[in-house]
């Protein structure tokens, strides 16, 4: 299989991510700057961190204007997978991809530390390799993933399964204490109505080598390999 | 004389300085002329107070791939065709007017010197003084500077793995503000700022050219506040993260082409210091045509933008065969890129305003300051700080116990994560060892190898004796890096100081130089880059002096590091450097004990070198025989805060039935140097003794790890919870 990890102007996770889906796992891959418009050889498009355009209007509200982003909406429409991860989830949910949006977070700093996340659901192609309920070590690194959305919106996602992950405690309780960053239902991460676009602020391309603090990043992109084998 | 006293105050030049100018031209200068040596004259260019002094520092090592001093920043090769880039940078001043702007600005400028140099930014570290945050101003400084440095280092995309903060009155008018950079390149893509070779085009790329920061460097940065500082707000630069982190992409693929002959940032004094400086390397001069600079803003006079220090602006050196190929990765940035003048050899700089010479200055005078050795005079306040007696130390009778909680939750001490979880630490994913260790460590991708980097300064020891709290400095930054397993091979300095034309300062300068020197020679290690912020001084009262070390070591292999965190129930923990815990009276002088518990910065510090190189050899060879499992070094505080920060970051106790006398205040809080704790399997301690024989180097074992608690022989027994408490929660605490 071959990953796309999309590079905007400010994008800065694009060779973590990189490293990790080519150098850890061995899959072929190839950087998309954001004019590019070919999207045909890919399996996967990977929506890196970053601050797209300096994020000064609005976090991903330049990116989505980007040529990519249009090509992006057809791949997606054809049920080809995405994984934005930090500025990639704001992206996705700002170019409508996915629901609702991400603001500021409530302690109004920004937070970079190891977080845990419990899966929600394990049926869709991101967390296959996870059981439900699972807990996930993995590290934040933004201003803005504060995700909320009306209560309609979170109310059929709630019924159609689309959170994906949750701030949790070390013991897989959803708390208050838990949720770094103010987010409704301590949200962590979505995928959409079809199951193939997920968004997650926590960045898993950070946590894919033991000697970097953990591994459990591994499970969601060996679970996207896993369709692809 | 035809220039009045305001204009040379406005410039900071002396009335002797501007008859020398008048002397080299054979004339007298016009305004723009006269503005652009203001700039370059001035003690942040020029380091008219330092230079002489400077040039005692070590500069020697095979490793050295430039000589410090004439490039933007250090380069210390470490194997396989790789080197490090590294320096160390004040935005003091910027910052004490505009906190936010001036720390976000002092990253950027510092990353910019790194990558300069064709090398990739990989880590910021920082050395941050305020006053005491019980004052509101303190506060807004202290959080506006935090989150200034959040703001503009995550955004670019580089980890910000480490740093230091401490908190005295002598900084409250007057902040640091020091921003370290570190940056890997291949040796064969090490890009040099000299320009030379007529007909070469200057290329101007990034920002465009504003009115912010004229004067930053004359005005605000080369004198000392007083009352009217606040009007100096427009001094100050206003930074643009993203233009950085696109220039940063931009000018690493022009430099990959091979096609950059040479590379020069725009930092202090704008497009004057960075044209004059990369002519003077290559030994050339410069045409420049300042009409066809881009501007904010319409109206600028040749004058301000000559002197401008808008930010996120470099100069690239190009053949003019290859500005359309140049140009082109520009524009795939969305970079604007505009060919300003050419190279010549007349050595002279000449300033053309639509066709009309504005300008014409000799390189040769420009670049040659006038530098003066000021008569050193010790300060009088020695005589009250150089004594240290009992009395001072036991009269109100507190509990080991109290002690420690207080001494934890002493700002200086306290955790310091409410500050470093605003900083992305992890970008670029290489930190092995992040924020809060003794010194980061970063991998380097595609070999076995980790540098580890630290920065370090304590202004009260040099404020004690400057020549052993210079010496002190080093061996900490170098103590740091032994404790996880590096060995130091060069360091960058920040001289923070105050007005060095008043004979006491210049005192505290020359011998912190001294001892900075004697401290690297022990070492064998080069000073390989640095900064100079003097006139740190408000209202007459100067800071403490405050040299910041930034030092660099280098791991082999990777894995052979430690960490602060205890680890296992039942390991033995040891102290290496002295064969007993206590030591005299002397041991308190400048300690975090006197400040915390008696509001004193007393006594006289020492260093014994050789003890310190021994120590920390000791250390290395430990982990990389594996025998360690932690190692920390004791430093502020003292040996019961080290166990304390042990115990809390391991999340596990610490046991010692040692038997303290009635000087047990000395041997748990006094902080002698050369001294680093460990903890080991008990089954490795004969080889450690062996090991430790072999190098004749003392160690004494001072208990177990296990157990909930610190406990210390009858003296204390205070639970995790307690310890935690204090120290990860009192910063957050003192800022509500």
């Amino acid at each position: 299989m071959r990953f796309g990890i999309v590079v905007f102007p400010g994008t800065w996770s694009d060779g973590d991510c990189y490293h990790v889906t080519k150098s850890v796992l061995g899959q072929d891959s190839r950087y998309i700057w954001h004019t590019d418009t070919d999207l045909s050889d890919i399996d996967c498009v990977v929506l890196p961190g970053g601050f797209s355009y300096g994020d000064y209007l609005r976090t991903g509200s330049i990116a989505r204007f980007s040529p990519v982003m249009h090509e992006l909406q057809k791949f997606v429409n054809e049920g080809r997978l995405v994984i934005g991860i930090c500025n990639g989830f704001q992206i996705l949910c700002e170019s409508g991809m996915l629901p609702g949006a991400l603001i500021r977070n409530n302690c109004v700093q920004f937070r970079c530390e190891w977080v845990n996340l419990r899966v929600e659901d394990r049926k869709n192609n991101f967390v296959s390799q996870c059981e439900t309920g699972q807990i996930l070590r993995v590290p934040i690194s933004h201003g803005e993933g504060n995700y909320y959305a009306d209560q309609e919106t979170i109310n059929s996602m709630l019924n159609d399964n689309q959170i994906v992950f949750r701030y949790c405690n070390e013991f897989g309780e959803v708390t208050a204490e838990s949720n770094p960053n103010g987010s409704l239902n301590n949200i962590a991460g979505i995928i959409n109505k079809n199951r193939n676009v997920l968004g997650m602020m926590p960045h898993p391309e950070r946590c894919c080598e033991a000697e970097l603090g953990g591994k459990d990043g591994l499970y969601i992109f060996e679970s996207i390999i896993k369709k692809f084998s | 004389m035809s220039v009045s006293d305001e204009i040379l105050n406005d410039i900071a030049l002396s009335r002797a300085e501007y008859d020398k100018i008048v002397l080299g031209l054979g004339r007298e200068p016009n305004g723009l002329e006269l503005g652009m040596f203001g700039a370059l004259w001035s003690e942040h260019c020029g380091y008219k107070h330092s230079k002489l002094l400077l040039r005692e520092l070590p500069s020697e090592s095979p490793r050295l791939l430039v000589q410090p001093g004439q490039e933007n920043a250090g380069v210390i090769e470490i194997g396989q065709g790789l080197a490090i880039v590294m320096k160390v940078e004040s935005h003091n001043h910027p910052s004490a007017i505009e906190p936010f702007q001036g720390a976000a600005t002092g990253v950027g400028g510092i990353v910019r010197d790194i990558f300069a140099m064709g090398a990739r930014p990989m880590a910021l570290l920082n050395s941050l003084r305020f006053g005491p945050l019980s004052e509101s101003r303190n506060r807004y400084l202290f959080e506006g500077v935090v989150s200034g440095i959040s703001w503009y280092g995550n955004c670019i995309g580089v980890p910000d793995v480490g740093g230091e903060v401490y908190f005295s009155e002598v900084y409250s008018g007057n902040p640091l503000v020091n921003a370290m950079c570190v940056g890997i390149v291949g040796t064969d893509s090490l890009m040099k700022a000299k320009a030379s070779g007529s007909g070469n085009l200057l290329i101007l790329v990034g920002a465009d050219t504003g009115r912010d920061g004229i004067h930053g460097a004359s005005g605000l940065a080369s004198r000392t506040f007083e009352d009217d500082s606040e009007e100096m707000r427009p001094t100050v630069q206003v930074g643009n993260p993203f233009l950085e982190k696109v220039l940063i992409e931009a000018c690493l693929e022009a430099v990959d082409t091979g096609k950059i002959l040479a590379m020069q940032d725009l930092g202090a004094a704008g497009l004057t210091s960075t044209v004059v400086e990369s002519v003077a390397r290559g030994g050339a001069g410069a045409k420049l045509n300042i009409d066809m600079v881009p501007r904010r803003e319409k109206g600028m006079s040749p004058y301000e933008v000559m002197l401008s220090e808008s930010q996120e602006r470099m100069l690239l050196v190009v053949k003019p065969h290859d500005k359309s190929y140049i140009e082109a990765i520009f524009e795939k940035w969305d970079l604007d890129s505009t060919v300003i003048g050419a190279v010549t050899d007349d050595e002279t700089i000449t300033i053309y305003d639509e066709s009309v010479e504005v300008a014409s200055l000799p390189v040769k005078i420009l670049t040659e300051p006038p530098l003066y050795n000021i008569d050193a005079v010790e300060p009088e306040y020695f005589k009250e700080t150089r004594t240290l007696d009992f009395g001072m130390v036991f009269d109100k009778g507190y509990s080991a116990e109290d002690i420690l909680l207080k001494i934890l939750a002493f700002p200086d001490i306290a955790r310091k994560q409410w500050i470093f979880r605003q900083y992305d630490h992890q970008v670029q994913t290489n930190t092995l060892e992040g924020p809060g260790a003794d010194a980061a460590i970063l991998r380097i991708k595609g070999t076995n190898k980790a540098i580890a980097v630290t920065n370090d300064g304590n202004g009260r020891f040099c404020y004690l004796d400057p020549y052993v709290g210079g010496a002190i400095a080093v061996a900490e930054a170098c103590r740091n890096l032994s404790a996880v397993g590096a060995e130091p091979i060069a360091i960058t300095d920040c001289l923070n100081f105050g007005n060095p034309e008043r004979p006491d300062v210049y005192f505290q300068l020359e011998q912190c130089v001294k001892g900075i020197t004697a401290a690297c020679k022990v070492f064998d290690i080069p000073v390989v880059s640095g900064n100079v912020s003097l006139y740190n001084e408000t209202r007459g009262t100067a800071i403490w002096p405050t040299p910041v070390i930034g030092a660099l070591g280098i791991l082999e292999n990777a894995n052979d590091r430690t960490n602060i965190k205890f680890d296992n129930e039942g390991d033995i923990v040891l102290m290496l450097g002295s064969s007993n815990v206590s030591s005299d009276i002397t041991g308190l002088s400048g300690s975090a004990y006197l400040e915390a518990m008696y509001g004193k910065v007393q006594g006289v510090p020492s260093i014994d070198l050789a003890m310190e190189f021994k120590v920390q050899k000791l250390c290395r060879d430990a982990i990389k025989e594996g025998l360690i499992n932690s190692s920390h070094d004791v430093s502020d505080g003292g040996l019961a805060v080290a166990l304390a920060e042990s115990c809390v970051s391991g999340n596990i106790g610490f046991r010692s039935d040692l038997q303290l006398g009635n000087d047990w205040h000395v041997a748990l809080f006094g902080e002698s140097q050369s001294r680093i704790i460990i903890s080991m399997s008990k089954d490795k301690l004969s080889k450690f003794e062996a090991l430790a024989a072999e190098e004749s180097t003392p160690w004494i074992l001072l208990g177990v790890v296990g157990g909930h608690s610190l406990h210390i022989g009858t003296l204390m027994d205070i639970p995790l919870e307690d310890l935690d408490k204090a120290w990860s929660h009192s910063l957050k605490e003192s800022l509500l």
